[in-house]
């Protein structure tokens, strides 16, 4: 039924991302032409957004850090056949509980920092954690329950720059008083970008890569995540690593929310994440669940939002192009897919990881918890 | 409805479901379709109701060659079928659920929709609600709206799947009476197709006998079950040989243990298997013995009683914790429960293996999984996938990853599928087993390899346990005898 991949093809497999990246390419290149504007201009446009000049470079690295980290989270949870929408909120969970240590801990940097770090990782897993319980004690699918975890992290934010955390001269309804300088990361030459941040990202990216490759869990984490009745079987408990990957996620994103409001901003502000754990899903699903692929992803999508900005500055065109841009490469991806799903393009998945046309097959955990008494 | 099959035949890939398979359906009658699990006789229902194109053969109705190209359009041509789990969409009202697919204007007319729904509903004396919502309703009573529907809908053929399965017995006739109405009144066919031999015998006056996948004879009814019994296993032959094997201590104990579904209500079973011994679970399939394997194995939590193991009382175990102390149990779905599609063999044995630590030493367990794969004889490497094995290999990696030594040892149709080698193959693992104080215990719908091979037997009939045979003093005609739900 499943053939075994050839050589040739596997390596075909290894190097799909390319293709609906630069299927998005042309198809936006058309729209550009339709509308009377310079492909090549604009392409250029953007290409000065993120590399013409430091600081512009440094914006590109500011912002691909809190992607990096959430999207380290959601290859663990996609891995388990979880589907994370709720990364969004965990991402606000890190940023609210890194702020209140901002705010209300006064101790010099190097404690200070630490606690930020402590402090949003263990926001960000409860919130995922919360998700995870859901679905399997509440058996409400993890999708459901996301999206409104995400809208209460957002109400609470509102609620906290509006309320109790307002500057002292009246809420703005924008964002709380700029944190204290000792409770704020070090930056890089007076921009956004904080060495330390991106350490932080690189061991998590490095602990996901061993996590899946060499350890129990990872492997309990693949098997549920393929087949979950029959991991339950072979002994793997599907309650317990269902929220495990929930909390390990969350922890990633958590300190991705950190980032955020202790380095590329300064202070919470009103949407403090805007989306970058929607991101992140789209990074995961074009970098074909494998974490090899993140980083190089997650980096190009830094780099299409940075110059986006500067497209409009420079060009007449809206900084939405950005957007369109990376929207139609997830709809591409989700295109050549279902296309491999098809036997068209390629193969099947191998040793790499869960291919994306896995995942829609996937019924996770709640399917074992309503057959299964107890759990374990 | 006159209806005649012609060597219909439908092959997946080299399996062949139905194998040349003629028959002629008469109006005005009640036929039954009977044959074991994997029979053909879904198959061969689902391609005369359009579900699905045979690869060769052909239909006639009224003598004139048709081609369904969907349900719907076998429905339009004069045939519906019921199936075991209504097609009826939960949130929807009745009346709703009635129009759908029925009338397909922008504007629905409901009240002439009402006025038929209610005067075919009293034909039969069905009781159906207009406004009640599907969820609210019994099996019972969306099987009646569904069957109604497939009247308007001018199902002159009717062909309904187990329909007695997880209603009551006073819906059961009310059922059975619109069905002798509609062939004898009405002219209609209709062709049950049922596991339940005591229900054939009542309702039904001729049967068709599938078995793997051709028809294996036809018979008037009623008549002895036994008749039908050896139609459909085949002729059961007396054991061979019979491996002297002395039984130690109580391993595996039920204690008026009782399972109650929607499905099934399986009361008061009470068990013992034994160090060494193997216990066989006979029976038509769903007749109780997969939930009672269930409940051994704690998958599945029993509504009474009290199951042992080695003494102890393990009811409110869960499965992990039972596997744990030393039970082992292998499914019947190989790549669907046991198995995961995808990873390798050296990756399941990780994750089988009682002593788990953090880090994978991935090179000892390639090492150990070689070895298994020697001692079990699978064909294929430690790095292979799971998927990309043979159903026979499938069977014999699961095998390998059963920890040793195990205290009980549960099995679901351990050799089904499998080639008279790979089966042979299997029971000598079994046997080593035995031999080292497991108590099997496994569930087969093949009656030889029961008698052949178990040292005590139990047969299940509409959720009813037999009193335990001993396999040496019985008969295949007593073994026949309570498979078809006679005592």
């Amino acid at each position: 039924m499943i053939q075994a991949p050839t050589g040739d093809r596997s390596r075909l497999w290894k190097l799909w991302p390319l293709v609906p990246i630069s299927a998005a390419l042309i198809f936006t290149s058309a729209l550009l032409l339709l509308f009377d504007a310079s492909p090549a201009e604009a392409y250029r446009a953007m290409w000065d957004g993120s590399f013409g000049g430091q600081d512009k470079i440094l914006s590109v690295l500011a912002f691909w850090v809190p992607l990096l980290l959430a999207s380290a989270g959601l290859v663990i949870t996609f891995t388990a056949g979880l589907w994370n929408i709720g990364v969004e909120g965990q991402i606000i969970l890190g940023a609210i509980c890194a702020s209140w240590v901002a705010l209300n801990v006064n101790a010099p940097s190097g404690v200070l920092i630490p606690l930020e770090i402590v402090a949003a990782m263990v926001g960000g897993a409860l919130w995922g954690g919360l998700s995870a319980v859901l679905k399997t004690r509440g058996k409400v699918n993890e999708i459901f329950s996301g999206l409104a975890l995400n809208n209460l992290a957002i109400i609470l934010t509102n609620y906290l720059i509006s309320g109790p955390w307002q500057p002292p001269e009246g809420g703005s309804f924008r964002g709380t008083t700029p944190f204290q300088d000792a409770a704020l990361w070090p930056r890089l030459l007076d921009s956004r970008f904080s060495p330390l941040s991106l350490l932080l990202a690189v061991a998590a990216l490095v602990a996901v890569y061993f996590v899946l490759r060499g350890t129990t869990w990872g492997l309990k984490l693949k098997a549920l995540g393929k087949n979950p009745y029959s991991a339950y079987l072979l002994g793997v408990s599907s309650e317990r690593e269902t929220i495990l990957a929930m909390m390990f996620c969350g922890a990633l994103a958590g300190l991705g929310g950190a980032v955020r409001v202790l380095s590329w901003f300064d202070s919470l502000r009103q949407s403090i994440s805007g989306g970058i754990g929607f991101l992140a899903l789209l990074i995961v699903m074009l970098a074909g669940y494998r974490i090899l692929w993140v980083p190089l992803i997650a980096f190009f999508f830094s780099v299409v939002l940075n110059g986006s900005i500067t497209l409009q500055l420079k060009t007449q065109l809206h900084s939405a192009l950005g957007g369109i841009l990376t929207g139609v490469m997830v709809l591409f991806v989700l295109l050549f897919g279902s296309a491999r799903q098809l036997g068209l393009g390629g193969t099947q998945a191998s040793a790499g990881g869960a291919p994306g046309t896995d995942l829609p097959d996937v019924t996770p955990a709640d399917a074992i918890t309503t057959d299964i008494p107890g759990g374990d | 409805m006159h209806v005649e099959l012609r060597d219909i035949r439908k092959y997946f890939g080299h399996v062949k479901a139905n194998d040349g398979i003629s028959m002629v359906l008469e109006p005005g009658k009640i036929y039954a379709l009977v044959g074991e699990n994997g029979a053909g006789k879904s198959t061969l229902m689902k391609i005369l109701s359009g579900y699905q194109p045979p690869t060769g053969g052909e239909i006639l109705l009224d003598g004139r060659p048709v081609e369904f190209h969907s349900p719907a359009d076998a429905l339009a041509k004069g045939v519906g079928m019921l199936y075991q789990d209504p097609l009826d969409m939960p949130p929807f009202r009745v009346i709703d659920n009635y129009l759908l697919g029925r009338d397909s204007r922008v504007r629905l007319n409901y009240k002439d929709a009402r006025t038929e729904l209610e005067n075919l509903a009293q034909r039969y004396n069905f009781h159906i609600d207009p406004n009640a919502t599907i969820d609210s309703l019994s099996m019972g009573e969306r099987q009646q709206l569904e069957l109604v529907r497939l009247l308007a809908g001018g199902a002159q053929v009717l062909i309904l799947d187990e329909p007695t399965t997880g209603i009551s017995a006073e819906q059961k006739e009310i059922l059975f009476e619109s069905m002798r109405k509609m062939t004898r009144e009405e002219g209609k066919t209709v062709i049950l197709v049922s596991h339940k031999l005591e229900e054939v015998q009542e309702l039904c006056l001729y049967a068709y006998v599938l078995r793997r996948g051709r028809l294996e004879g036809e018979q008037e009814l009623p008549c002895l079950n036994e008749a039908l019994v050896e139609m459909m296993f085949g002729q059961v032959p007396q054991r061979t040989r019979r491996p002297a094997f002395a039984v130690g201590e109580p391993v595996l104990e039920l204690q008026d243990v009782s399972i109650e579904s929607y499905q099934l209500n399986i009361p008061n079973i009470n068990l013992s298997v034994r160090a060494g011994e193997i216990f066989g679970f006979a029976g038509l399939e769903g007749s109780g013995q997969r939930q009672v394997m269930q409940v051994c194995s704690g998958l599945l939590s029993p509504t009474g009683g009290r199951v042992r193991l080695n003494g102890e009382d393990v009811t409110g175990w869960s499965f992990h914790r039972r596997q744990r102390d030393g039970m082992g149990y292998v499914p019947a779905g190989r790549l669907e429960e046991g198995l995961v599609a995808g990873l390798t063999l050296t990756e399941h044995l990780v994750l089988a293996r009682p002593d788990k630590k953090f880090f994978v030493d991935w090179k000892a367990n390639q090492v150990e999984m070689g070895e298994r794969i020697s001692t079990y004889q699978i064909v294929g490497r430690p790095e292979t996938t799971a998927d990309a094995l043979s159903g026979g290999n499938q069977q014999r990696l699961l095998f390998s990853l059963l920890n040793t030594p195990l205290k009980l040892l549960l099995l679901e149709h351990p050799t089904r599928g499998l080639d008279v080698r790979s089966a042979d193959y299997t029971w000598q693992l079994l046997y080593k087993r035995r031999e080292h104080g497991t108590a099997i215990l496994f569930i087969s719908a093949d009656l030889d390899e029961i008698i052949e091979h178990s040292d005590r037997i139990a047969v299940f009939s509409g959720g009813v346990m037999s009193r335990v045979l001993d396999t040496q003093s019985t008969t295949a005609e007593e073994l026949g005898h309570l498979i078809g739900g006679q005592a």
